[in-house]
């Protein structure tokens, strides 16, 4: 699986596709049979002017020879390798292809080591922030204290006072058992509500990783409900294991409900025959169906996987810019944790809401591969005219046409993985060595 | 030669009670205050040896008590006890910076209680 995803052996894999010898490519593409021999085992790194040659006499894109969709793997060893201890010899960041070219099975555990680590990581952060900021638990905590520091004093003062008269003896045997009731009622508490806090047990740290864990199970499709006898949402979820959390049911039966809806309100097979006929311009389709554009925006990524037709990326986020649904697209990587790229038309629609955003754009990689986004941010008021304005950005990704005249965007996926050094609005530095 | 008196500032009736015991047996003079508003009221009248402040009061916080009679010059050497509920952390820190004389971490021993204000009053006599 891992080796198949190498730029060397993908390209090794297109030449006998095509009945070339070795020699024959090198020729091509101008360079020896034995740097080709190199590059194949992936023992050598392409340049990108020699991965375009290449790609052309084999016919491919060049993207197609590229880590490509991969990515992820190679995103979390350069993490692994900038958590690496100081003073530990520096991993080899400039050969990490053929690291995984010739161990694939110790990059993957590694990768997923790192993977898993970042996930704890996460998961202490945010009970860190639970004890340090709970007010329930810092309000316990603050009894629990008081009560044992009574009950000590308390029982020092009988344990060691010889003489004592009998009413001050009584009024401290009276304090030690209401002490004890209070601590027991308090401890009672605070386990019950340490009980109802999410278990990382299924190693997702969040309600919405959960959900997204369970869709992304489904190939982001909830089949059953496009029928007219769709089920209940509970229904659905039953003894689903990735939604281990109450708060990760709650937020898929929300998604269960709207999908029930839009399902019933734009059925496949009309959509499925728009799409063919208009493309995928949600705001062509949204006219056309007369529903909002949300709808459509949604509908088009949480179709059936079809391949006849385009993967579609889709990524939500509210008015704090935090992301509230990620579906990712093949090639463009959606940051798991943290801020994404501060470029995408999803912020920038953020700022213009009600505004329309058609933007190509150029993510940034070792080959930039090119998207197709749409943006629109949709104000709400779900309080009526007196109370919050509520924001919901939403951004679809699909490929770019292969050709088009408007001028790319460059993005990156986020700033800690993105390679563009220069880029102005860029919030941290890249972990990234030059020419990765 | 009188009593030694301690101004006792603290929330929890039972603790207070203990504590009240434990000094009225070793010889002390209490008063009581069961929060932080009258503090500087009670420290003008009575004049005691000690201030035994809890950190975590109701209203004004123990820090905010501390802070604020640091500021005066007539209560800028009075010897203060501080009861930390949270030990040796952030809020200890904090007392220190606040001028602090001494700390006593809940939930403590009645003899360590006494061997401090003993200490603290004679460095303050």
């Amino acid at each position: 699986m891992v080796r198949s995803a190498l730029t060397g052996t993908r390209i090794r894999e297109r030449r006998t596709a095509l009945g070339l010898r070795q020699a024959e490519l090198a020729r091509a593409v101008g360079v020896s049979a034995a740097y080709l021999n190199l590059i194949e085992h992936n023992r050598r790194r392409v340049g990108e002017a020699l991965l375009e040659r290449l790609a052309v006499a084999l016919s491919v894109e060049p993207v197609a020879l590229s880590e490509g969709a991969e990515s992820t793997l190679f995103d979390s060893l350069r993490e692994a390798a900038v958590g690496a201890a100081p003073g530990d010899p520096v991993p080899e960041t400039d050969r990490i292809e053929e690291f995984v070219g010739r161990f694939p099975g110790w990059a993957a555990a590694l990768a997923a080591r790192q993977t898993r680590i970042a996930a704890l990581e996460r998961t202490l952060e945010a009970y860190s922030e639970r004890m340090a900021q709970d007010p329930f638990l810092a309000t316990t905590l603050h009894e629990v204290l008081s009560a044992i520091t009574s009950l000590r004093s308390t029982a020092a003062i009988l344990a060691e006072t010889e003489e004592m008269e009998p009413e001050w003896r009584a009024r401290f045997h009276r304090t030690i058992h209401e002490e004890s009731l209070r601590l027991s009622a308090t401890a009672e508490a605070l386990v019950g509500y340490l009980d109802s806090l999410d278990g990382a047990e299924t190693g997702l740290s969040s309600p919405q990783e959960e959900v997204e864990a369970w869709l992304a199970g489904q190939g982001w499709h909830l089949a059953a409900l496009e029928g007219a006898t769709a089920p209940g949402a509970e229904a659905l979820m039953a003894g689903v294991a990735e939604l281990a959390s109450g708060p990760a049911r709650q937020l898929a039966a929300a998604h269960v409900a709207r999908v029930r809806a839009e399902a019933r309100a734009l059925p496949l097979a009309p959509l499925r025959r728009a799409l063919a006929e208009d493309g995928p311009d949600p705001a062509r389709l949204a006219v056309r169906f007369g529903l909002p554009l949300a709808t459509l925006f949604r509908r088009l990524a949480l179709m059936p996987p079809d391949p006849s037709l385009p993967p579609v990326g889709l990524v939500v986020c509210d008015g704090a810019g935090g992301f509230t649904f990620r579906k990712p697209m093949p090639g463009f990587a959606l940051p798991r944790y943290g801020a994404a790229c501060p470029l995408w038309p999803l912020y920038e629609a953020l700022a213009r809401p009600m505004q329309p955003i058609r933007a190509v754009v150029e993510l940034a990689g070792r080959l930039p591969q090119r998207f197709l986004t749409y943006a629109i941010c949709i104000p709400t008021q779900p309080g009526g005219f007196d109370g919050p304005q509520v924001l919901e950005s939403m951004m679809l990704i699909l490929p770019a046409p292969a050709v088009c005249g408007d001028v790319e965007r460059p993005v990156g996926v986020t700033c800690r993985v993105c390679p563009r050094r220069d880029c102005l609005a860029r919030r941290e530095p890249t972990i990234l060595t030059d020419g990765l | 030669m009188g009593k030694k008196q301690v101004l006792l500032v603290e929330d929890e009736p039972n603790i207070a009670e203990a504590i009240r015991f434990i000094l009225s047996r070793d010889g002390w003079q209490v008063r009581h205050l069961p929060e932080g508003a009258a503090v500087l009221a009670a420290l003008a009248e009575d004049r005691p040896h000690v201030l035994v402040l809890d950190l975590m009061l109701p209203g004004r916080s123990g820090l905010e008590i501390l802070a604020d009679l640091r500021a005066r010059p007539e209560f800028a050497a009075l010897p203060v006890l501080m009861l930390t509920a949270r030990g040796q952390g952030r809020d200890r820190d904090a007392a220190e910076r606040a001028g602090a004389s001494a700390f006593l971490a809940k939930p403590f021993a009645n003899a360590d209680l006494l061997a401090c204000l003993r200490s603290l009053a004679g460095a303050g006599a």
